[in-house]
């Protein structure tokens, strides 16, 4: 066997583990060894490459990595929970400008002649690496609130995308033609970046769960079509898996809005809003309430379900509402979460919240479960959502978030909101449950007026 | 490798993908993302294979920050999802607080 082939058998071992880990995060249970076993396949797949003939620099290699772990570790180490989203999203971003380096460095090393099947999926993977990394910048930003997380309207948006759009597909053709110039490759390199930030810049926080899905499922496409071009089989299927997961994902957050993902990038809710926010408010006051009575309401309750949202994640609220939970489990209460798909800004962000909060997760459910639930509900307890609760997503035709699947907490005996203050949610819609006659405010920090009900649950 | 065959392998890879993540339930989406996430640092690959062949400044520079990238994104990537996934934790075994509990009567006993 030569060493080539057993590279080759090393990738497919790698590439092996990949999909066992994967495989295995299907339950919490066998979830930290499938990320452990996912680990090993790419460790299997660097060393297997470290032997490959061709290696040559190794200095050049040890820098690269010690920087990079340098960087990485302290960082994976020290984040937290409530700032996940921005960490994957910055991981993420470098995931894709790597490709996009590659390619260049690719093209540069070849003098621009790059056979033809080597050169169109590196100019795709330059494409689509380009923006990623700087997709994932802005995305990264707004999340670090380093630039506003509301939308930016960029006058004549789409226009201007599909221009850039057009334009780097425009140079990479005539590289294909057989043009060779690298300085044309530095220019798609430029067009898909400036695509990837005026792509992102207009799209406000909620649908950061789309965006998020979206940019990784690009990077992994983008490290697909890296492969090809370096005929790399471990490459291609692992960038590939990624593609898949990044997809679904996007596409489970885009339905749990009832938006088309071109929805999300082309128009955000702004717009639409405003008139219906206006029209609905005459007349309706909505009902404050005081720590006090929320407690006692919650003591003598049988089931409490507790809806969490981005407020929540905010106040870092999530040890808070666990301890609060654990009281009132003493006293007899049974509490469960209702979690909507899009609650916060990245797929499953309550979940890990919660979890970090020492919930089990049987606790935590999924939105179909939950809304059965809502008719025996005693109190619907929502902290800091709103866009998600929006009765007006089931019965107002012409809300903009009409169809929306939604949390159906207007169905429980009474409904408390936790809300700083009477704004309305990210969708700037008006939100007809906080003047249900059921439902009853606390304004306020989320942290702080939970823990205050937890001391009067205390008293009681 | 010729382009038919490599075309071959990224379909099927789709197909496995997709068959394999649809199954992943809502509460471990974040941690799916981010082990994914670690995955497509496999790039990395692509900076070590080029070290060597591409020659001059430039493209050294360029690949050394390819690499240092590609080794954030692995090496992160995994150890925060390690972090993350270590905290979902399920509901304590009734059985053994029970025990717990006999214990520490027994021992409030003594």
């Amino acid at each position: 066997m030569s060493r080539e082939d057993a590279i080759n058998l090393a990738y497919i071992v790698a590439f092996s583990l990949f999909i066992i880990g994967l495989h295995m995060l299907r339950g919490p249970r066998t979830a930290v060894r499938g990320n452990q076993v996912a680990a090993v396949g790419m460790a299997v797949a660097v060393v297997a490459t470290l032997c490959q003939q061709q290696i040559g620099d190794w200095p050049l290699i040890a820098l690269g990595i010690v920087i990079g772990t340098a960087v990485g570790v302290p960082a994976a180490r020290s984040v937290h929970m409530t700032a996940m989203p921005q960490m994957v999203a910055l991981f993420n971003g470098v995931g894709g400008g790597a490709v996009a380096l590659i390619s260049i460095v690719e093209y540069r090393r070849s003098g621009g002649d790059l056979e033809l099947e080597s050169l169109i999926p590196a100019l795709f993977a330059a494409i689509i690496g380009s923006i990623s990394f700087w997709g994932s910048i802005i995305a990264f930003a707004k999340l670090q609130e380093l630039i506003s997380g509301r939308p930016y309207r960029i006058p004549g948006g789409p226009i201007v995308n599909t221009s850039l759009m057009a334009l780097a597909v425009a140079c990479a053709v005539i590289l294909a033609a057989g043009t060779e110039s690298e300085a044309l490759f530095w220019l798609i390199l430029v067009f898909a970046g400036a695509l990837g930030v005026f792509a992102v810049l207009p799209i406000g926080g909620a649908d950061m769960p789309v965006v998020i899905s979206t940019l990784n499922a690009f990077t992994g496409l983008s490290a697909a079509a890296a492969g090809i071009a370096l005929d790399n089989t471990v490459l291609i299927v692992a960038g590939m898996l990624v593609g898949a997961s990044g997809s679904i994902l996007t596409k489970l957050m885009a339905d749990a809005m009832n938006r088309s993902v071109a929805n999300v990038f082309i128009g955000g809710f702004g717009a639409a809003g405003g008139a219906i926010a206006a029209s609905s408010e005459d007349g309706k006051a909505a009902r404050s309430t005081s720590a006090a009575d929320v407690a006692i309401q919650l003591s003598y309750a049988r089931l409490v379900v507790v809806v969490p949202g981005y407020g929540m994640a905010v106040a870092q609220a999530q040890r808070a509402v666990a301890d609060l939970a654990a009281e009132l489990e003493k006293r007899g209460v049974e509490v469960l979460y209702g979690i909507h798909p899009v609650a916060g800004r990245m797929p499953g962000h309550m979940n890990v919240l919660l979890a970090e909060a020492d919930v089990p997760y049987e606790k935590l459910k999924e939105m179909d479960d939950i809304n059965s639930e809502f008719t025996r509900t005693d109190v619907a307890l929502v902290i800091g959502a709103n866009d998600v609760t929006n009765p007006a997503a089931r019965n107002v035709p012409e809300s903009p978030i009409y169809g929306m699947p939604i949390l159906d907490v207007d169905k429980a005996s009474s409904v408390i909101v936790l809300k700083r203050s009477m704004a309305s949610g990210f969708a700037g819609i008006d939100n007809p449950l906080f003047y249900d006659e059921k439902t009853a405010m606390l304004f306020g920090d989320a942290k702080s007026s939970v823990g205050e009900v937890l001391s009067e649950v205390q008293e009681l | 490798m010729d382009l038919i065959t490599e075309l071959a392998i990224l379909v099927l890879a789709a197909f496995v993908g997709f068959e394999v993540i649809s199954k992943v339930p809502n509460t471990l989406h974040t941690p799916l993302m981010s082990g994914t996430n670690a995955i497509h640092g496999i790039v990395v690959l692509g900076g070590l294979l080029l070290l060597g062949p591409a020659k001059g400044f430039l493209n050294d520079f360029l690949l050394v920050i390819a690499v240092t990238f590609g080794t954030i994104n692995v090496v992160g990537g995994f150890l925060v999802t390690d972090r993350m996934l270590g905290m979902f934790k399920s509901k304590p075994d009734p059985q053994k607080l029970a025990a717990q509990a006999e214990a520490e009567e027994e021992k409030a006993a003594a």
